[in-house]
């Protein structure tokens, strides 16, 4: 059967339409997203004219710095196959617990604190990836009831309402800016924009692709699958707490800080062509996508969409671009149409 | 309680119709595993509230044990539906908060039959757009059912701010009434849950559900209409969620724009079913099992409020358990995957040796 089919396929795949196919594989299943957010920002420049003073546009990228490191932290464990439903309540518990400790201890350097917050991030990661890899209970599990946990644990550590205050020093790193003109929280976004791209270029990032893709395949070629996934699961929870420290500063201490921003984290991820299941996709269409989804509420905001039903008209486009996708050039479609040849011939011979 | 023990688990997952033969006992031990888990966690609980100075085994309390199942009853064994055909539904809260509007506000202005099949409508509706976004646009589950929940929730909060409606006496004795100490929205539960089990486990749809959820690709090539078989299963799923509606709108005596998302019961269901040993992947579990989760979850509480421990503690041990009843549950495959490594292992030995 497969012996049949390459001699069909190649006259297919020849000629511009192969150019064309090859400059859109380069862009991988991100393609979509890209156009999307190029028409979003177009739409913002026309009702906001505004909007690309440096000043403004700085804020929006400031406001949407939390979810483009959240979407590169959940990246990694969408790809590598796995869900990660718990950054929310990290989220939650970063920034309660950085009140706490403050009302405890009001004068520690907020370097310490931030960092301190990172390794918690990192430690729920790490619990999460074992939990997944060791005991093989599914991610979304997992996921699932560390979010339980962390979000019950936060409101009977407080008694149900966060109390404490944050030091300036320590907000300073979500609402202030560097030198004056570019906030932190945008140099914040870049650090973890390039650290992502270099991660994904090194070993680290073919090996989780590849586990993602397909589990056996990689632990057969020597990937220490394992290890990779925790990783993955790792790097997200760093991720979130560095969310929360930016969250923190920004908006100050809720116990709703963190409220829904998994689904809007992977909802990022999905929207940058991102499989889920893992395998496919980049991760600076992930964070486009994030991109994408912040310049969508601002630009629900802008026109007037009153509060309520903003989520409607975001819950359908959501569903009209992951459709497009999946229906263009991506997603399952692809592999699909990949299979379906060898089943063709198979009825044709 | 035990009046749903005897009914639901009776015929547990007939393994007889589940094919290869080797190793598949030991998945029908979720089934099995839930109901003892929740039998255990009764016996527990009975003696540590006997030891705190309470008491467990009240008819009171059998009640309201049974009372606080229905409505996750109701909402998991749908969502067993879906995740057995491979599928996931995070719609169902904002289903039910709308579900609960619909019927208070019908209910105020019209009969009772009208609103009932108001809800039903509405949901069979909201289940086949979400089969249809699934199947139709290639949407991921997950995507599609979060994309279609937000959707309802802004309809929800644009045009709803408070509880609406008015549910007439005579609706409210679904939520209120019992025989015995067995309410009487019980029967509603367990109905929902035989013919759902009948659907899946006695009837062509639901041989194809299993199948579908098992390997999709393979059931296309095998003739099932994969199709068809999803959006059949979101339909389903919904109308269990209206069913769900209606009876939190008979508690409620009116309709509340949070009665679905305050008690969280997308994740919650979503919990029951994988508690109750349904494979999240699909293909493998069913009704019985979630009934079990059910109960679990729902006796857990019980102990807890007994107990009067703090709430927010509840959500700890929750996320706990359900995490290590998974992990349990995992064991099997665990050993087994060990035992696979290890021939490979052999066997490349063997070869290399004769190389």
């Amino acid at each position: 059967m497969t012996t049949t089919t390459p001699p069909s396929t190649p006259p297919a795949g020849t000629g511009p339409a192969a150019a064309f196919v090859g400059a859109g594989r380069r862009l991988g299943t991100g393609a979509p997203v890209y156009v999307l957010l190029a028409v979003l920002l177009a739409a913002l420049a026309i009702t906001d004219p505004g909007f690309y003073e440096p000043d403004s546009f700085l804020a929006f990228v400031k406001r949407a710095a939390p979810l483009v490191i959240l979407a590169a932290g959940q990246y990694m464990v969408i790809v590598s196959g796995g869900f990660d439903l718990s950054v929310g309540a990290v989220v939650t518990a970063g920034v309660v617990a950085g009140a706490e400790f403050y009302g405890s201890y009001p004068d520690a350097p907020w370097l310490l604190v931030t960092a301190g917050l990172l390794l918690a991030g990192a430690i729920v990661g790490l619990v999460n990836g074992l939990i997944t890899t060791v005991l093989l209970v599914p991610s979304f599990i997992t996921t699932l009831g560390m979010m339980l946990i962390l979000e019950g644990a936060v409101f009977y550590w407080t008694g149900g309402s966060p109390q404490g205050v944050l030091p300036e020093s320590f907000r300073e790193f979500g609402r202030g800016e560097a030198g004056g003109r570019l906030p932190w929280a945008v140099l914040a976004c870049l650090a973890v924009g390039a650290l992502a791209v270099w991660l994904m270029r090194a070993d680290f990032g073919r090996t989780l692709l590849a586990t993602g893709d397909n589990d056996r395949a990689a632990a057969l070629a020597g990937v220490r699958v394992p290890r990779v996934r925790t990783l993955a699961f790792v790097l997200s929870g760093a991720a979130a707490a560095l969310a929360a420290v930016l969250i923190a500063g920004f908006s100050g201490v809720s116990a709703q800080a963190g409220r829904g921003l998994e689904f809007e984290a992977i909802t990022a991820v999905v929207l940058g062509g991102v499989i889920l299941g893992g395998g496919r996709g980049s991760v600076v269409a992930a964070m486009a996508g994030a991109f994408s989804l912040q310049a969508l509420f601002t630009l629900l905001n802008l026109q007037g969409v009153s509060g309520a039903l903003e989520s409607t008209v975001q819950g359908i486009i959501v569903i009209v671009a992951v459709g497009l996708g999946a229906t263009g050039s991506s997603g399952f479609s692809r592999l699909r149409r990949r299979r379906s040849p060898s089943s063709e011939g198979k009825s044709s011979s | 309680m035990t009046a749903v023990r005897t009914d639901a688990p009776a015929p547990p997952a007939g393994p007889r119709r589940r094919l290869p033969a080797a190793g598949r006992l030991k998945i029908t031990d979720p089934v099995v595993g839930v109901w003892l888990a929740a039998a255990a966690v009764t016996l527990i609980g009975w003696i540590v509230v006997a030891a705190d100075g309470g008491q467990f085994m009240t008819q009171a309390n059998a009640t309201g044990i049974l009372q606080n199942s229905v409505a996750l009853g109701l909402v998991a064994v749908g969502q067993s539906a879906v995740i057995l055909t491979g599928s996931l539904d995070l719609s169902v809260a904002y289903l039910i908060s709308l579900g609960t509007l619909v019927a208070a506000e019908t209910m105020e202005g019209g009969s009772v039959v009208t609103a009932v099949l108001a809800v039903l409508a509405l949901s069979a509706a909201v289940g086949l757009a979400n089969g249809l976004i699934v199947t139709g646009l290639k949407v991921n589950a997950f995507i599609a059912t979060l994309g279609m929940a937000f959707i309802l929730r802004g309809y929800i909060e644009d045009n709803y701010t408070g509880p609406s409606g008015d549910v007439p006496a005579s609706f409210q004795r679904l939520g209120y009434d019992r025989v015995g100490f067995v309410p009487v929205s019980v029967f509603l539960l367990i109905a929902v849950a035989v013919v759902l089990w009948l659907i899946t486990k006695r009837t062509r749809l639901g041989h194809h559900m299993y199948a579908t959820g098992g390997d999709e690709h393979a059931a296309r090539l095998s003739g099932v209409r994969t199709r068809r078989t999803v959006i059949y299963a979101h339909v389903l799923c919904s109308l269990c969620v209206g069913a769900a509606a209606l009876f939190l709108a008979s508690r409620l005596g009116a309709g509340a724009p949070w009665a679905g998302t305050e008690a969280r019961y997308d994740l919650d269901s979503i919990a029951a079913v994988v508690l109750g040993g349904t494979a999240l992947a699909g293909g493998r579990g069913g009704v019985a099992g979630t009934l079990g989760g059910v109960l679990l979850l729902s006796v857990l509480d019980s102990i807890f409020n007994q107990l009067s421990v703090d709430p927010f503690f509840k959500n700890v041990v929750r996320g706990v358990v359900i995490i290590a009843a998974v992990a349990l549950y995992a064991r099997p495959f665990r050993r087994r995957a060990k035992a696979r490594d290890e021939a490979r292992a052999a066997e490349e030995a063997e070869k290399g040796a004769l190389a």
